[in-house]
């Protein structure tokens, strides 16, 4: 194909590989990528789909250990590939900029944000310093930051994450760049805070039509943001088209089972009958992290073979909760009750069959999970720890665990865990909760590590667990659809307190407590028109955090 | 209060009791050394009721206790002592008339000639170990970074002695450039000072190098991954300005730690280089003193030595403390 000047962007039969153990593994295998000037693209696919890889690479650049190994890119007629090192450079940040997903890794912790912002425009000859500092602040004004005069002086450990983020756009409007490549910069927010940075970004990219590349895993949001979209599978382009075609009508099998995932859903349980004493009972409790209150009297039940999830943004006390009832946090006020009999506060002071019957699952299965220890050790841990079985019957327990999570054992019983992927290091997760045989188990984000397929994959497992085994789950998520998919009652805390519960079906319809509704309000959905319609509906002063901090 | 301040303070008590057991511990330590002065000095002519006499004239006889706590208080109030060669010299000479020199007397210009060659050592080493290190992060895996590493490392693998004899065999001996005796005199004006201790100021820097650049090029290394890195070459800032101006700031602290534990040891571990080159700094006197059992200049020299590794270390922990923004502006 020959390079054509319509496009600002023309990507040509693409090849990257990335090394791992002295071998050169392909990442992306011949794609086309093609970007007009004012035009948004939005990338979507599940991790290791290589999205940021080939965004990446339309700025010609690649991370460490992965390379170009054929294809053409250009950038506004420049063979960007060929350019040397320093042509390059005088490319990067001045044209391109780069928006990362991580605003709070992504600046540099030793530097005011001013100083960051500046030094794009100084070092490309754009414009002196003072200018691109008034302009930074104007900017800042633009992207909606508080105190835009003042905010840019401060270091980044200063500023929330959602107002980073903003800042981090407002970097890379430093030089109005033609192309902006945003990987996937609000995957690390609170649904309140993204929708402010979606509304803030699509804003000033439009105001200075500046071309983007949006990469993202999340439809909803790609939804919002771009003109065109294509879907990636394992470094394979599955299929491209205008956003509204590709989400009435997508073609291929893959995207139609991308845009399925949210259709999981549970049957409504019967109501608990009323008198039924719960498997856990929150009673009052109030903690604190030294001298810092993260919990103020917050009370829930719990009851058998139910799923409480409790929502809520980041640092709401979520976790907080889950510690005091694990016994980790021992709570300042309150207590909390197993089958009606007050739990020791103090894990330490717990006996054996009480700590087996709360257990947990976290997040991160990455790090939750010893490196150096076999899947077989793993799980045979809790075996010998809590039922006293060694041996053979330890080993057949621990054969009998994995049949339930459905990793054949055989297979899978003397791996490390580096040897599995991250939804299967989630189920040896759930295997080692088992294992101590709980009537009660605590999930924390279990599914926000993790793709959509994947993750659905893992609610499944988790509902028919709980029919087969009675169990009661208290399930921590700030993603209201993992709540609507798989929840009984909801709790819905915020600044440590709980603001409303209730079962499901009560607290998905109107009327709502404010803030629930603002949760509620704030979840992207699949109609390309969502975000332009809430913004008109309630106008941007009553979305997201600035919503928030008028209700507090 | 601001948050560096209290640091800085709670640091600084922490530093004052550690001298206080330090000193106990070198009080003890000496203590138990084998033989005593009053033996050594009167060798071959020791009779029980001499040493005995020479014993009772210095305070040896006092219990252990009443020993340290008045060594303590004479310290704590700014008297440092007498050296007992200094007493002996004193009644061997018959009487109270003669003027004692105290110890502080006799130290005072070793221990400036023992910071003088420690300062020129690190106003040499400490340079060019961080420019050496910086740049070995930049070019890392190139015939530079490991030309530079293998020369630190063989330099520091060296006995000094060895590396002292190397650079007077070619400097002094050979070329004939650099004097091969630092015999300083309180007179010399400075030109001439530094010249006379250029050769062990350059055997130092070659013993420290090593360590702080390194640590240096380790440092920055390990911050390459992170994404602000990454970010900042994607704003199109060339190697050298990501390196200097990003990854530098982040590395400070554990840098930081590494220059002040080698200025310690410049300090504290220069007796070698002091000896093969004849300089009269502390590590000498030391080495005469513990020869003779002269316990309190051989506890005065270890709590010198004590307090330049305590203040060094306080030192490092308060600036890698205003190093890191999150401290130097809280919330």
């Amino acid at each position: 194909m020959a390079k054509d000047s319509d496009f600002l962007v023309q990507m040509n039969d693409i090849y990257i590989e990335g090394r791992s153990d002295e071998t050169w593994m392909p990442i992306i295998n011949g794609v086309d990528l093609t970007l007009r000037r004012g035009e948004v693209l939005g990338l979507i696919g599940e991790s290791g789909a290589g999205k940021s890889t080939l965004g990446l690479a339309a700025m010609g650049f690649c991370r460490d250990g992965v390379r170009i190994s054929g294809g053409e890119v250009y950038f506004d007629g420049i063979d960007l590939l060929a350019a040397g090192a320093s042509a390059k450079r005088n490319l990067l940040g001045k044209r391109i900029a780069y928006v990362a997903q991580s605003a709070a890794a992504s600046f540099n912790p030793a530097h005011r944000l001013i100083d960051q912002h500046t030094e794009a425009p100084i070092r490309h000859g754009v414009m002196s310093r003072a200018e691109s500092e008034k302009d930074g602040m104007e900017l800042y004004q633009r992207l909606r930051l508080p105190n835009p005069d003042e905010i840019g002086f401060r270091y980044p450990h200063q500023v929330s994450g959602g107002q980073l983020q903003r800042a981090m756009t407002a970097m890379a409007m430093s030089c109005r760049p033609d192309l902006i490549i945003f990987d996937e910069p609000t995957t690390a927010l609170d649904v309140t805070t993204q929708i402010e940075v979606l509304a803030s970004i699509r804003d000033i990219v439009a105001q200075f039509n500046t071309a983007a590349i949006y990469i993202t895993h999340d439809l909803a949001v790609v939804a919002q943001m771009a003109d065109r979209i294509k879907v990636l599978l394992k470094g394979d382009e599955v299929e491209e088209a205008d956003t509204r075609t590709m989400l009435t009508d997508p073609k291929e099998d893959y995207t139609k089972s991308l845009w399925a995932v949210r259709a999981f859903q549970r049957p409504q349980k019967p109501a608990v009958l009323s008198g039924a004493t719960p498997v856990i009972s929150v009673k009052n409790v109030t903690a604190a992290y030294g001298p810092v209150p993260v919990l103020n009297d917050v009370s829930f039940d719990i009851h058998e073979g139910r799923t409480v999830a409790v929502v809520g943004e980041s640092g709401s006390g979520k976790s907080t909760a889950a510690r005091c009832i694990t016994g980790l946090l021992p709570p300042k006020q309150g207590s909390i009750e197993f089958e009606g009999q007050a739990l020791p506060s103090d894990y330490r002071r717990r006996n054996r069959m009480q700590l087996r019957q709360a257990q947990m699952i976290y997040q991160m299965a990455d790090t939750a999970l010893n490196p150096r220890k076999t899947i077989g050790e793993i799980i045979g841990r809790p075996v010998q720890f809590y039922m006293g079985l060694t041996g053979a019957a330890k080993r057949k327990r621990v054969e009998e665990l994995l049949d339930e999570i459905e990793l054949p054992a055989h297979q899978y019983i003397d791996r490390l865990p580096s040897e599995l992927s991250g939804g299967q290091k989630q189920r040896i997760g759930i295997a080692r909760a088992l294992a101590a045989e709980p009537k009660f188990i605590i999930c924390d984000e279990v599914t926000s590590a993790l793709d959509q397929l994947v993750a659905e994959g893992i609610l499944r497992l988790l509902a028919r667990l709980q029919d087969d085994l009675k169990l009661s789950y208290m399930f921590i998520t700030h993603d209201l659809a993992t709540v609507r998919s798989i929840a009984d009652e909801v709790v819905v805390m915020k600044d440590g307190r709980v603001v409303e519960q209730g079962p499901k079906s009560e607290m998905f319809q109107p009327p709502h407590h404010a803030y629930t509704d603002l949760l509620l309000s704030s979840v992207p959905e699949m109609d390309p028109d969502w975000l332009t319609k809430l913004l008109a509906e309630r106008g941007i002063e009553n979305i997201g955090d600035a919503a928030v901090t008028k209700m507090s | 209060m601001h948050p560096v301040l209290r640091i800085t303070l709670q640091r600084l008590a922490l530093g004052v009791l550690t001298l206080v057991i330090v000193s106990f511990v070198i009080f003890a330590a000496v203590n138990l050394l084998p033989g005593d002065f009053a033996q050594a000095i009167l060798g071959q002519g020791a009779t029980p009721e001499a040493v005995e006499a020479i014993r009772n004239d210095i305070g040896l006889n006092d219990p252990f206790w009443i020993r340290y706590f008045d060594w303590l208080g004479a310290l704590v109030s700014g008297d440092l002592g007498v050296s007992y060669s200094q007493m002996m010299f004193a009644t061997g000479m018959g009487g109270e008339d003669i003027q004692l020199i105290p110890i502080t007397e006799q130290i005072a210009p070793r221990f400036y000639n023992t910071m003088f060659l420690a300062g020129l050592t690190a106003i040499i080493a400490v340079p060019i170990s961080l420019a050496v290190g910086v740049l070995a992060a930049l070019y890392r895996g190139s015939a530079f970074d490991r030309i530079a590493n293998i020369t630190t490392l063989s330099s520091i693998s060296s006995p000094e002695f060895f590396l002292a004899y190397v650079l007077t065999l070619f400097l002094a001996v050979q070329w004939q450039i650099l004097p091969s005796l630092a015999s300083v005199t309180p007179e010399m004006p400075l030109f001439e000072r530094i010249y006379t201790a250029l050769l062990p100021a350059l055997t130092l820097t070659l013993v420290v190098t090593a360590h702080m650049m390194r640590m240096t090029r380790a440092a920055i290394i390990n911050l390459l991954a992170s994404p602000y890195i990454e970010m900042a070459r994607l704003k199109g800032i060339s190697p050298i300005q990501v390196i200097v101006k990003h990854a530098l700031p982040n590395a400070l602290a554990p840098i930081i730690n590494v220059v002040a534990l080698n200025l310690a040891y410049l300090v504290t571990g220069v007796v070698v280089v002091e000896v093969v080159f004849a300089y009269p700094g502390i590590g000498n006197l030391f080495v005469d003193a513990v020869r003779s059992r002269d316990i309190p200049v051989v506890q005065i020299c270890c709590l010198i030595f004590a307090s330049a590794y305590v203040l060094l270390n306080l030192t490092a922990d308060i600036l890698s403390i205003l190093s890191n923004p999150r401290l130097r502006h809280p919330k």
